[in-house]
């Protein structure tokens, strides 16, 4: 199988949040989320009550997937920063480390510009971050340490049981 | 590749509907969203043309509730089958855990399902996964209808693998959960198999 299973632990979900937290109120943006490239939704910070973060996090990845393939059309990479502009509420979505897309959705009382600079500070902690992540990922596979995976144990019965 | 979160007790794994343009993909999709208790799902989305023909892709989100005190929730989602869409399709198989091929029965459709797995094969392979191995599950949809292929011929052509098939008629809802829930249970014994 190509790259490996997102595995996210407390400990890094914890450093995570409080960087999402830090993003949210130094931009003054109104939600704050992480979704992984294939559209699962990692976390979220902010007024996400009237928000269908599930949704928006599979559309975001669709996005984000779509300009990946424009973006090899024309020879680059990827696109990695994707603005939307609305009447109220804008979007401002990166990629991060080729992996997770960060997406900040403010209105009015916050700007791009301020914006795109706290971001590109957030950016590179959330880098180090997920590669610490990935390493940690391996080394659990490897040698698993403290209690077994719960994976190990799943029976066809528990499976039967989630279709009642 | 799923997601699994420790932190929030959380496993999420992605399954693809794929097959020919007008197969039955995206009426799948609507029917086990008809048929889910509202707190299990989330909405159905759908990219579409305005003649309802998917452009991008559908999406829905289901909670299949507690195993070993994760909540299992799968992400569903189809391609457009129509062959001009091909690099759309190649996006949406990104982190792909399990394929559900919807076969037309029909017998004018037979060439466009076999044209239709040889394109699934060569997306995955493109993304690194490859057919023979990845969770798979076959449904022979619109069996319903007077002209169709019986299903020995239709493992013959589309079947090589020999993996769980089912018979249906998705408009009815006929096969569907049937479907749904096979491909589950071997995207959850393929994790296991990881840990």
């Amino acid at each position: 199988m190509p790259g490996y299973d997102l595995i996210m632990y407390d400990e890094e979900s914890k450093q995570i949040d409080a960087e999402l937290n830090r993003l949210h109120s130094q931009s003054n943006a109104k939600v704050v989320f992480l979704v992984d490239k294939n559209g699962q939704l990692i976390t979220s910070v902010g007024e996400t009550r009237d928000i269908d973060t599930t949704s928006l996090a599979s559309l975001t990845a669709g996005n984000i997937a779509a300009t990946g393939g424009m973006a090899r059309l024309l020879g680059e990479r990827e696109f990695s920063i994707l603005f939307h502009e609305g009447e109220k509420d804008n979007i401002h979505i990166s990629v991060i480390g080729h992996r997770v897309i960060l997406v900040v959705i403010f209105d009015q009382r916050s700007s791009l510009g301020l914006v795109r600079l706290r971001v590109k500070k957030t950016a590179e902690t959330l880098t180090k971050i997920f590669e610490d992540l990935a390493v940690k990922t391996q080394k659990e596979k490897a040698a698993p340490e403290g209690a077994p995976s719960p994976f190990a144990e799943i029976s066809d019965e528990d499976i039967d049981k989630l279709f009642g | 590749m799923s997601f699994i979160n420790y932190s929030s007790r959380e496993i999420n794994c992605k399954i693809v509907y794929y097959g020919p343009g007008l197969g039955g993909k995206t009426t799948n999709l609507q029917y086990i969203y008809k048929k889910t208790n509202p707190e299990s799902k989330g909405k159905l989305i759908s990219l579409a043309t305005e003649t309802e023909r998917t452009l991008f892709f559908d999406f829905l989100p289901l909670n299949l509730g507690d195993i070993r005190g994760f909540k299992t929730r799968f992400h569903l989602y189809t391609v457009p089958g129509q062959v001009f869409y091909d690099a759309s399709r190649k996006l949406i198989l990104k982190g792909v855990d399990g394929v559900v091929f919807v076969a037309d029965s029909q017998v004018e459709r037979m060439e466009a399902n076999i044209e239709s797995v040889e394109n699934l094969r060569i997306n995955l392979n493109e993304q690194g996964y490859n057919l023979d191995k990845i969770p798979y599950t076959i449904q022979y949809n619109k069996r319903d209808l007077p002209n169709i292929v019986p299903v020995d011929e239709l493992n013959r052509a589309l079947n090589q693998r020999g993996v769980p098939w089912y018979e249906g008629v998705a408009i009815e809802g006929i096969g569907v959960f049937d479907t749904l829930k096979n491909i589950a249970k071997q995207v959850l014994f393929e994790l296991k198999k990881g840990y």
